[in-house]
C-alpha cells in the first residue's frame, strides 16, 4: 500500500533481486518449476542461509550447533529458538536483569549479549539450575522465604543470587542488597530475596 | 509438572512453577506458524496522518503484512459512531505520541522490528499540551467533568477554624512498569474462533472486550493467561494495542505475538495520573477537627474520560462534621490513565495524610495522638457503623515496633552525624470489596479436590489463598487442591482489581467446600457410613469417581447495614542526609488491618510489596515529559526509578487478623491497596520530622530537600 503523495522507493536489495530473479526466471524458464520456488519462498531461504552465522554453544549441558542472525540476541535465542523462556525479557536493555543467565559460570544479561558472542561458551538458564527433580537450593530458599510474588523476574533473580554468593558478596544483608540491585522485582520481594539469599550462603550451597 | 514440591501448606501452590522457569506467561507459547508483530508509533503528538508508506517495510525479508488504517480489517464496533475516539487503525488522528499507527508483522521478532523502522509516516500537526500543571491552570475557568461535589455541614469551614492548614499537593505522572512487558498473542482461526494468550488482569473482560469490538459470539473467543507478570491495574483493560494485534492476526490468518518494549510500556498502557489537590483542614486548638476539605484536579486524556476516587477518604476517615470534596479531571495530550495499585485512594491519601500531618504539627501535637484523637466512631459519609475497624489497636501494635517513643514532635531533633533522623506515620484505606463470583468444585475418588474459576493472579498468590480457604473448610490438605485459574472458558469472576478477589472468589471457594461436604455427609448417610469417614471412601463406596458442585457467591444485606473498609497504618524512619537531601528509608512497619489473614505467608508479601512500591512512589517515580514534543524522556528502568534490592530497608509486617463478621464467610478483606495506601504520606511526614523541610510535591527528590 502507498499513498499518494510519495515516490516510489528506489532502493533495491539483494532480497528485491532474488524475487525478480525469480519472477524473471519463470517467464523465460519452464515457468512450474521456478514459480513453485518462488511460492516456496526459495529467495527466503537463500536470504536466510546468507543471512546467519554458524552457533556452537552449549545450554543446560546440551550441545548446539545452528545458525543465527547476528542480531539475534541470546535472550531471543533462548526464549524463542530454544524455547527455554525460563529466562524474562523485562527491558531489553540490561536495566532489569530478568534475563540473568550465567556463561561460562558468570552472571550476564543476556539482552545485551548477541547470540553469536557466545561461540563455544556454556550457558546456564533457570531451566538448568534444578538437579531433576531436586531444586537447587535457591530455588528451594525462594519458595520458603516466598521471594517473588507474580514470577516474572524470579529466574533472573534466582541466576542472580546463586552467583551473588558463588561471588562472595554475602558478607551482610546490605552487601547482598547491593550485588543484587541489578535485579528489579517490581512486586518488592526484595526482603524476602535477601532472606533466601542469606540462607543459602549459611548453608553453603551445593547444586 | 504435576508433582507438587510445596513443603508448607503456607508456600505459594505455584511456587515451584516459578522458580524453575516453568510458569509460562502469554508471550511463551508455542503455536504453529506463530508469527510476530512489532508496532509503529507516532512521532508527532497531536494531528493527522497524512500518509503511510509502508512499501519498504513489506519487501524487507520475512514480512507478512503491515496492518494500519489503510488496511484494517473489519471490526464493527470500530465502525460505529461513539465510544473511545482512540479506535486503533480506525482512525488517522493523533492522540499523543508514541500512538501505534502500523503494526508489521514477520516470521521473526528481528526481522519485524527492522521492516517497522522502515514505515515512513507524515503528518499535520495541532498544538498541544502534555503539561498536565499547565492545563489545570488553563481550566480552573472551564466546567469539567469529574465526580458529583460532596458536602456535609457547612462548605470549607475549616476557613474559620480556630487552627487552619491550607496548601497544594502534587503528584506526577507514575507508571505501572510491571515486569513483564505487556502484549498479547492472537491467533484467529477458521469460523472466526479467536483463541489469545492475553496478559490480563481478567479473561473474561478480555474475552469480552475482543467479543464487542469485532462482533463475534463470546463462544468463539478463548482468552488464556495462567500466569501474569504483574499488573498493578495495568492490565485491567484490553487495550487498543491489543485489538491491533487481533486485527493483524485476523488479516493474516496466523497467530500473531506482540510484546511491547520497555519505551511503549510509558504511553499506550496507562499510567496513575499526575494530581494537583488542595487540603484545607480547619481543627480547635485541643485538636478536634472541625472541617474538611479536599479538592482534587486528575489527570485524563482528550480522547476518553478517566476518574478515580482522589477524594473518597476524605469523606469518612476522620470525625468530622463539615466536609466537602470536588474532583475534576483536566485532559492533556497523553495516552488515557488507568488504576494504579492503591489508585486514586493513593494519590488522594499523600495530601490527606500529609495535610493531617501538618495539622498535628501547627497544633503541637503528637501526629498519632491527633489521628487517635479524631478517630471515627462511624462512617459519617454514609451514616452507618464500620463493620469491622481495629485502627486504635493498629497505631498501638505499629508504634511499638517502630520506636515511636523515640520520636521528638520537634523536627530536626535527632541527628546521627551528617544524617537528620525522623518518623513518620500514615493510614491506608480502601473499600472492602466483595463481588460475585462462580467456583466449580471437583471432588474425586483418590482425595483430591479441584477448583476452577475464571480469575486471575497477577502475583498476590491468589491460587494459594483458594487452596488454604478450601483447605480448612474440607481438611483436606493443601498439596491435593488444584485450583484452576486464567482460562476464560472456567465459571464467571471479576476482574483481579481492587482488592476483592480473596474476598469474592473465595467466598464461592467456600460455599463449594461447604456443598461439597454436605453432598458427602449425605452419601455417607445413605450408605450407612461413619460421619467421619473420608470423602475419597464414601465416594468409592458408593461407585463415584468424582462428585461436582459449581455455586455462585455474592454478598448478601449486610453491605446495606454495614460500612466495610479494609485499613493500614504505616510507620516509617528515615535518615535525610544533611549535605545532599538524599532520604533512605530506615525502617518500615506496616499494620494491616483487614480482618483474618487466610494466607499469612503471600499476605505478608503482599504488603512487603505495597511499601515497597510506596517507596518508590514517595521518592522516587516521575514519568518526565519534554512538554516541547510531548515525549516521555525516562522512559526506561535506567531513568524511571523503581526502588532496587538497596533501596529497601527491614520491613515489618504486623496483622491484626481479626475475623470482619459481616464481609464474607472467611471475615477476610482484600489487602493490595491499603499495603500502598497512605505509604507515600509517612514518608513525607517522616522527612518533615528529620528536617522540618515539607516537601508537597513527589517525588521526594534531593534537590526539593535543598532547595526548600
Amino acid at each position: 500500500m502507498q499513498s499518494s503523495d510519495q515516490k516510489p522507493n528506489q532502493g533495491g536489495s539483494r532480497r528485491d533481486f532474488l524475487k525478480k530473479s525469480s519472477i524473471i526466471t519463470a517467464i523465460a524458464l519452464t515457468p512450474t518449476v521456478a514459480v513453485k520456488a518462488a511460492e516456496n519462498q526459495a529467495d527466503e531461504r537463500f536470504a536466510e542461509l546468507f543471512e546467519k552465522i554458524p552457533l556452537n554453544l552449549t545450554v543446560n549441558n546440551k550441545a548446539y550447533k545452528t545458525a543465527v542472525e547476528p542480531r539475534v540476541t541470546l535472550l531471543d535465542y533462548l526464549r524463542e529458538e530454544l524455547h527455554l523462556t525460563g529466562t524474562k525479557k523485562g527491558c531489553d536493555h540490561g536495566q532489569c536483569g530478568a534475563c540473568t543467565v550465567h556463561v561460562d559460570g558468570e552472571r550476564v544479561n543476556s539482552c545485551l549479549s548477541l547470540a553469536v558472542m557466545n561461540e563455544g561458551k556454556k550457558i546456564t538458564t533457570i531451566e538448568g539450575l534444578a538437579n531433576g527433580e531436586e531444586l537447587h537450593p535457591m530455588q528451594a530458599a525462594f519458595i520458603k522465604y516466598d521471594g517473588f510474588q507474580c514470577g516474572y523476574c524470579t529466574p533472573g533473580q534466582i541466576m542472580s543470587a546463586v552467583a551473588c554468593v558463588s561471588e562472595g558478596h554475602t558478607s551482610s544483608r546490605s552487601e547482598i542488597s547491593e550485588y543484587m540491585s541489578g535485579n528489579i522485582c517490581r512486586c518488592g520481594a526484595y526482603p524476602n530475596i535477601v532472606d533466601a539469599i542469606v540462607e543459602v550462603s549459611k548453608g553453603g550451597m551445593k547444586a | 509438572m504435576e508433582k507438587r514440591l510445596i513443603k508448607d501448606e503456607n508456600d505459594r501452590v505455584d511456587g515451584i512453577f516459578k522458580v524453575t522457569g516453568k510458569a509460562k506467561y502469554f508471550a511463551e507459547y508455542e503455536l504453529p506458524g506463530l508469527t510476530y508483530g512489532v508496532l509503529v508509533t507516532s512521532t508527532i503528538t497531536k494531528g493527522r496522518i497524512t500518509s503511510l508508506d509502508t512499501r519498504a517495510a513489506e519487501k524487507a525479508p520475512g514480512v507478512i503484512s503491515v496492518v494500519s488504517h489503510l488496511n484494517k480489517p473489519s471490526a464493527p464496533a470500530y465502525e460505529q459512531e461513539g465510544g473511545s475516539a482512540m479506535k486503533i487503525f480506525y482512525t488517522d488522528k493523533i492522540f499523543y505520541n508514541g500512538q501505534p499507527i502500523a503494526i508489521v508483522v514477520a516470521n521473526t521478532f528481528e526481522r519485524a522490528t527492522y521492516a517497522a523502522s522502515l514505515v515512513k509516516a507524515t503528518y499535520t500537526k495541532d498544538a498541544f499540551n502534555t503539561d498536565f500543571e499547565k492545563a489545570v491552570g488553563d481550566a480552573q475557568a472551564k466546567k469539567l467533568q469529574g465526580q458529583p461535589d460532596y458536602k456535609r455541614g457547612i462548605e470549607n469551614a475549616y476557613q474559620t477554624a480556630e487552627v487552619k492548614v491550607e496548601e497544594k499537593y502534587h503528584l506526577p505522572i507514575e507508571t505501572h512498569n510491571p515486569m513483564e512487558l505487556h502484549g498479547i498473542i492472537a491467533d484467529w482461526r477458521t469460523n472466526n474462533q479467536v483463541v489469545v494468550y492475553a496478559k490480563t488482569q481478567g479473561v473474561k473482560a478480555t474475552q469480552g472486550t475482543i467479543a464487542n469490538v469485532f462482533k463475534i459470539p463470546i463462544e468463539n473467543i478463548q482468552v488464556n493467561s495462567e500466569f501474569v507478570g504483574g499488573g498493578f491495574g495495568m492490565a485491567l483493560r484490553t487495550w487498543p494495542v491489543e485489538i491491533a494485534t487481533v486485527m493483524a492476526s485476523r488479516q493474516i490468518g496466523k497467530p500473531v505475538k506482540l510484546v511491547l518494549t520497555r519505551m511503549q510500556m510509558f504511553t499506550m498502557v496507562g499510567n496513575r495520573p499526575a494530581a494537583v489537590q488542595t487540603i484545607g483542614l480547619g481543627a480547635k486548638k485541643d485538636g478536634t477537627l472541625t472541617g474538611i476539605t479536599h479538592r482534587a484536579f486528575g489527570e485524563t486524556s482528550v480522547y476518553e474520560n478517566f476518574t478515580e476516587g482522589v477524594v473518597n477518604m476524605a469523606k469518612f476517615m476522620y470525625q468530622c462534621d463539615n466536609v466537602n470534596t470536588q474532583y475534576t479531571v483536566v485532559p492533556v495530550d497523553l495516552g488515557v490513565p488507568i488504576w494504579m495499585r492503591g489508585p486514586g485512594e493513593a494519590t488522594g491519601a499523600f495530601a490527606l495524610e500529609s495535610a493531617i500531618d501538618e495539622m498535628a504539627h501547627a497544633l503541637d501535637m503528637d501526629p498519632l495522638e491527633f489521628r487517635i484523637k479524631n478517630d471515627p466512631e462511624k462512617d459519617q459519609q454514609r451514616d452507618k457503623p464500620f463493620s469491622d475497624k481495629n485502627i486504635k489497636e493498629a497505631y498501638r501494635v505499629g508504634a511499638q515496633k517502630i520506636g515511636w517513643s523515640e520520636r521528638k514532635n520537634k523536627p530536626g531533633s535527632l541527628v546521627d552525624g551528617q544524617w537528620k533522623m525522623g518518623y513518620g506515620v500514615s493510614i491506608g484505606v480502601f473499600n472492602a470489596n466483595r463481588g460475585r463470583a462462580s467456583v466449580k468444585g471437583i471432588l474425586k475418588a483418590d482425595g483430591s479436590l479441584v477448583l476452577q474459576s475464571a480469575t486471575s493472579d497477577i502475583g498476590p498468590g491468589t491460587g494459594t489463598g483458594m487452596t488454604l480457604i478450601a483447605s480448612r473448610v474440607l481438611k483436606i490438605p493443601a498439596g491435593k487442591i488444584k485450583f484452576e485459574l486464567g482460562d476464560s472458558s472456567l465459571p464467571q469472576a471479576p476482574s483481579q482489581g481492587g482488592s476483592a478477589t480473596l474476598s469474592t472468589v473465595g467466598s464461592a471457594v467456600n460455599d463449594v467446600c461447604v456443598a461439597l461436604k454436605s453432598t458427602v455427609a449425605e452419601l455417607a448417610a445413605n450408605s450407612n457410613m461413619d460421619a467421619t469417614a473420608n470423602f475419597a471412601d464414601v465416594l468409592k463406596k458408593n461407585n463415584l469417581p468424582s462428585i461436582e458442585v459449581t455455586k455462585q457467591s455474592q454478598a448478601g444485606k449486610e453491605r446495606d447495614e454495614y460500612s466495610m473498609y479494609s485499613f493500614s497504618i504505616h510507620f516509617v524512619k528515615v535518615k535525610v542526609h544533611s549535605l545532599t537531601g538524599v532520604v533512605k528509608v530506615d525502617k518500615i512497619v506496616s499494620v494491616g488491618d483487614s480482618g483474618t489473614i487466610v494466607s499469612p505467608k503471600t499476605a505478608r508479601s503482599q504488603m512487603v510489596g505495597g511499601a515497597v512500591g510506596g517507596v518508590g512512589m514517595a521518592l522516587t517515580e516521575e514519568s518526565i515529559i519534554d512538554h516541547r514534543f510531548g515525549r516521555y524522556i525516562n522512559n526506561n528502568f535506567a531513568d524511571y526509578h523503581v526502588p532496587v534490592n538497596a533501596d529497601i530497608p527491614e520491613i515489618e509486617v504486623h496483622f491484626i487478623n481479626k475475623p470482619d463478621p459481616y464481609i464474607n464467610p472467611m471475615g477476610a478483606k482484600g489487602m493490595g491497596e491499603i499495603a500502598l495506601i497512605g505509604f507515600s504520606a509517612a514518608v513525607a511526614n517522616a522527612v518533615f520530622n528529620a528536617t522540618g523541610k515539607r516537601i508537597r510535591t513527589l517525588p521526594i527528590t534531593p534537590d526539593k530537600i535543598l532547595a526548600s
